[in-house]
């Protein structure tokens, strides 16, 4: 309950400091109208130790669609990011506070197991990091320890599925016993998207997916989120501005840990409302 | 949000929950793996403890014992070398039959004498007429060990309960113990002999004396010889070998001698220092020479690492300021890395004291009854004692080996402490 | 520079033995006895010389002590990488290295006073009739020793696999045993196997536990309740006394001496190799 009028305040502050800057950023009212949220934050905070990375979010995630995170480097994206499937959980001295409802349910509540969620909510690196097995065994990895498949058949069936989600399937399906180790960059990535999207996920995290690419397998990767955002909830941090405008429909803008400005793309980018998201995007800070 | 809807449906609830009681069993053996390497351990321990402690005590005989010149000096001329020769033995028969004068059948005699320390007890009489010869004719008390068997008696290690035929000590010799013990006659004390004698025939006379002396000479040589050439080969190697093909191969090599089993070494040492140099064998000379040999990868590598760990900005500094190379290593590199080649070299050495098998090669096993006084007489050591002893059925040995293991053990505790404090403190300069 | 001196005299012996004993018989032999092929009109009867029997006695006991030292090490190694927190870790990693301290011949006495006798009570109370001495309990103790051996060396290894793929394994919903068990471990391997090809080179080339507590009986059996020998105990049973320099018992030890040292070289090679590329990999 505490924990509750701590919360409302938070909200309270947020707003009145929106107000401070210039007439309210986040239409909380309007966002819900148009369309229905996937997760809605409420006062998130995560702390590193004694260090609080993040000072209480508020971010209402859409269902559909693709959902950028921008910011400069070290403002709390990926901690964000990784609020979604609890990998802070992961982090020893990690500690998340607040709320975050995903469909309506806490994520965070007491029962919930963060397997069961992560298996709801995949996640993909900014190093690929396919695990040293083969290609085949590295896309049914994730189905094998959720028991998804009954049979070898229905097994082989949802690999193939997910290589062909990720457009990977031409280039390697005549050599799917080979390791996962040996493709290139761009093929790693998205194998590892595959492997992902093998578990049958709703939502799908990428931390700063394309870094590691050459601008060739950038575009085929952005191609491939373009594709995916029919069928899945993405939420994708970036550093690239351009490639935040191109994938995303809805961008959020982080800054020392405080979420400034959240709303369309289009709009954050032709008319951001903030200074501090203006001199962003105009290059003159991050 | 009245759509809330659950995380996930009952399927993968009850999946989950069997993943689970697979994690917690999983982690839960993973635990018991520690505590099964711990309990070994304590194991041993604890074993160790229970036989060994008890030898660090000792049961002795308080008798008096007449002189009897008419036995020990029948000339009469008190001639001090006539008088070591003579045999002590009757007239200790007489003091313990003198004793318990009920006693008077040739087997209950025997019996009766056995409970001393014979070979202890005359040699105490001996010296004590050495020293003193007026004391001939006189009537002397001695403090003597019981035999080994009524030690273990008393200390609880023969169980009185037992079939008389089964046990080594008879009822008769069990009455005379109590008796003797509620006089006072028997009593418990230190048992200052396991320290300052040497191997015996006998348990209770038997100690660690001449086999520490081996081991401290033996390892004396190795730390002489593997410190300075490991110390200079790890600067070689570190500071000043070009880094080609050839120390690459050095390299492996040493790490390779590093894991090489050690009784190899004492093949080595006994067709290199034995058969070709013609050294003698069961000297602690050659067993220092073989310990070395084991010891120098070792050493190197210990060396090596703490002088790799000196930040290289601070040889650049020395340089920097006009120090030749040589200086910059000598001046600057070679003292902050001190503590990090001692705590090598404690540990290398420390090792070295526990080995047993490359001694054994070289004829380090000789039964020793004098403390060695040079590098080339036959000696022990703490180790090959320990294996010695532990080859022997009676308990009493048992006992003396475990104590001499716990000896060893503390000696080797005290070592790695002590190389366990320097690296702390070494770590705490960066 | 020392390994080459150890090779060449041991070389040197065993040529000389074998210019005795035909290699053939030595390799292939089935009965080891150099005692009676001591006496001169032995010497060089054919299959005295047999090492068979010695060798098979080294894999049991060699196999025995792996199979305790294996699962323990690698399930601590286990703990210690991804269970303890910090200071648990701090205490445990110590305490278990510890039992590589404790010198050999301590071990050798652990197994012939308490382990020794312990196997066997446990096994006349089941029915059976086992020696104090047997492959066993020697092995069992052996198995002791060599815990620290794979579990330091694996942990090393496991914490050199990357977090990235712990994470990976994570974000797609893996419990903490599914990612060590099939993505840590699988990536850990090669370093695992090269901890336990150290392990089994120290176990071929201890001495001290082996010839207080498994025999000197040269038994060619499989059953590793029987009492049995190794290479190492058969350097020592035939070296320790005393002994001319050329007779073909004293060079037959120099010769298992140098079977001893080229098959643990060849082991410690292997490990160095394989543990070697495995952290290039991950640099
Ligand atoms: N594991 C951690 N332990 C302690 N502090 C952390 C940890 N991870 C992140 N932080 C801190 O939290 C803050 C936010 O980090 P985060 O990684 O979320 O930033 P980011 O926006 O993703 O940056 P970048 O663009 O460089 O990836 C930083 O100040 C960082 O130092
Ligand atoms: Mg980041």
């Amino acid at each position: 309950m505490v924990n509750d009028t701590a919360l409302k305040l938070d909200v309270g502050r947020k707003f009145s400091e929106a107000a401070a800057v210039g007439g309210a950023v986040i239409d909380l009212a309007a966002a819900k109208a148009e369309e229905k949220a996937k997760f809605v934050c409420r006062g998130v905070r995560v702390h590193y130790g004694a260090k609080e990375a993040l000072h209480g979010v508020d971010m209402d995630v859409p269902d559909a669609g693709v959902t950028a995170l921008i910011g400069p480097s070290g403002c709390g994206k990926s901690t964000f990011l990784r609020v979604f499937n609890r990998m802070n959980d992961t982090i020893p001295g990690a500690r998340v506070s607040g709320s975050v409802l995903m469909d309506g349910a806490d994520i965070y509540a007491k029962g919930v197991d963060p397997v069961l969620l992560r298996a709801r909510v995949g996640m993909v690196f900014q190093k690929p990091n396919p695990f040293p097995k083969s290609i085949y065994e590295n896309v049914a990895y994730g189905p094998r320890i959720h028991g998804l498949a009954a049979s070898r058949g229905e097994l082989d069936a949802i690999v193939e599925g997910s290589l062909k989600k990720a457009a990977l399937w031409e280039e390697v399906k005549d050599r799917l016993k080979e390791p996962g180790t040996g493709l290139s960059g761009g093929q790693q990535q998205r194998l590892v998207i595959a492997r992902a999207i093998a578990v049958r996920p709703e939502v799908i995290l990428m931390d700063e997916p394309a870094s590691a690419l050459d601008p060739i397998a950038t575009a085929r990767l952005e191609e491939l989120i373009d594709e995916l955002r029919k069928n899945y909830c993405i939420i994708i941090v970036t550093h690239s501005m351009a490639q935040a405008a191109r994938v995303s429909q809805k961008t959020a803008f982080f800054h020392l840990g405080d979420l400034v400005e959240f709303g369309d793309t289009r709009a954050i980018f032709t008319n951001p409302k903030d200074q501090r998201t203006q001199d962003y995007i105009t290059g003159r800070t991050g | 949000m009245t759509d809330a809807r659950p995380l996930a449906d009952r399927a993968a609830l009850a999946r989950i929950a069997r993943r689970r009681r697979g994690e917690a069993a999983f982690r839960t053996a993973s635990m018991a793996a520690v505590v099964a390497a711990v309990a070994m351990l304590g194991w041993l321990l604890v074993t160790l403890v229970g036989s060994g402690a008890t030898a660090f005590y000792q049961h002795v005989i308080t008798l008096d014992v007449a002189l009897d010149p008419s036995k020990l000096d029948p000339t009469g001329a008190r001639d001090p070398a006539e008088l070591q020769k003579a045999s002590f033995r009757p007239i200790l028969q007489s003091a313990i039959y003198g004793r318990f004068p009920e006693a008077t059948g040739r087997d209950e005699r025997r019996e009766l004498f056995a409970l001393i320390s014979v070979a202890g007890a005359t040699d105490r009489l001996r010296r004590m007429v050495r020293d003193d010869p007026a004391l001939v004719g006189t009537t002397v008390r001695i403090t003597a060990p019981v035999s080994d068997v009524v030690d273990q008696l008393l200390k609880g290690r023969i169980d009185r309960k037992v079939d008389a035929t089964l046990r080594p000590v008879s009822d008769r010799q069990i009455a005379w113990i109590d008796a003797l013990r509620a006089s006072g006659e028997i009593k418990a004390r230190f048992n200052a002999t396991f320290f300052t004698a040497t191997d015996s025939r006998d348990p209770e006379l038997a100690g660690i004396a001449s086999a520490v002396v081996g081991s401290a000479m033996a390892l004396a040589v190795a730390l002489m010889l593997a410190a300075p050439i490991g110390i200079a080969a790890a600067l070689y190697l570190e500071e000043f070998a070009p880094k080609n093909r050839i120390t690459d191969i050095i390299e492996i090599n040493i790490n390779n001698l590093a894991a090489v089993p050690s009784i190899v070494f004492g093949l080595l040492g006994l067709a290199v220092f034995l058969s070709f140099f013609g050294l003698p064998r069961s000297a602690p000379l050659v067993g220092g020479f073989v310990l070395a040999l084991m010891t120098l990868p070792t050493i190197i590598i210990a060396a090596r690492s703490a002088l790799a760990a000196v930040p290289p900005s601070i040889a650049a500094a020395a340089l920097s300021v006009g120090a030749s190379p040589v200086q910059a290593v000598f001046h600057h590199k070679l003292p902050l890395a001190a503590p990090g080649i001692l705590t090598g070299v404690i540990i290398g050495m420390a090792r070295a004291l526990g080995e047993t098998a490359p001694l054994l090669m070289i004829g380090m096993v000789a039964f020793v009854t004098e403390i060695p006084s040079s590098l080339t007489e036959p000696a022990s050591a703490l180790p090959v004692q320990i294996f010695l002893w532990s080859d022997s059925p009676e308990r009493a040995w048992a006992e003396r080996a475990s104590a001499a293991i716990l000896v060893l053990l503390i000696v080797l505790g005290a070592m790695n402490a002590a190389a366990i404090f320097l690296r702390q403190r070494l770590e705490k300069r960066w | 520079m020392t390994t080459l001196g150890i090779f060449l005299s041991l070389i040197f012996e065993s040529l000389r033995f074998f210019a005795q004993v035909p290699p053939l018989d030595f390799l292939t032999g089935l009965q080891w006895s150099p005692q009676t092929a001591m006496r001169e009109d032995q010497a060089g009867q054919s299959g005295a010389f047999g090492a068979v029997p010695v060798f098979l006695g080294t894999l049991m006991i060699t196999g025995v002590a792996m199979l305790v030292a294996l699962p323990i090490g690698l399930m601590i190694a286990f703990y210690l990488a991804e269970y303890a927190p910090a200071r648990m870790r701090a205490a445990v990693k110590p305490a278990v290295e510890l039992l590589a301290g404790v010198p050999t011949v301590v071990y050798g006495y652990f197994a012939l006073l308490t382990v020794g006798p312990a196997i066997r009570g446990f096994a006349e109370a089941m029915g059976f009739a086992v020696p104090t001495q047997s492959a066993v309990a020697a092995g069992a103790v052996m198995g002791i020793m060599i815990i620290p051996f794979i579990s330091s060396l694996s942990d090393d290894v496991i914490n050199a696999v990357p977090q990235s793929l712990r994470d990976g394994a994570y974000a797609l919903g893996a419990t903490k045993s599914e990612t060590l068990l099939r993505v840590v471990f699988p990536a850990a391997l090669p370093g695992i196997v090269g901890a336990f090809l150290l392990g089994v080179s120290r176990a071929i080339g201890e001495t001290m536990i082996v010839v207080m507590a498994a025999g000197r009986a040269a038994n060619l059996s499989a059953n590793p309740f029987e009492a049995m020998t190794t290479v190492t105990v058969q350097i020592v049973a035939v070296l320790t006394g005393d002994q001319e320099f050329d007779s073909p018992k004293t060079l037959s030890a120099f010769t298992l001496g140098i079977t001893l040292f080229v098959v643990t070289l060849i082991l410690n090679v292997i490990a160095l190799i394989v543990v070697r590329s495995y952290r290039d990999r991950y640099e």
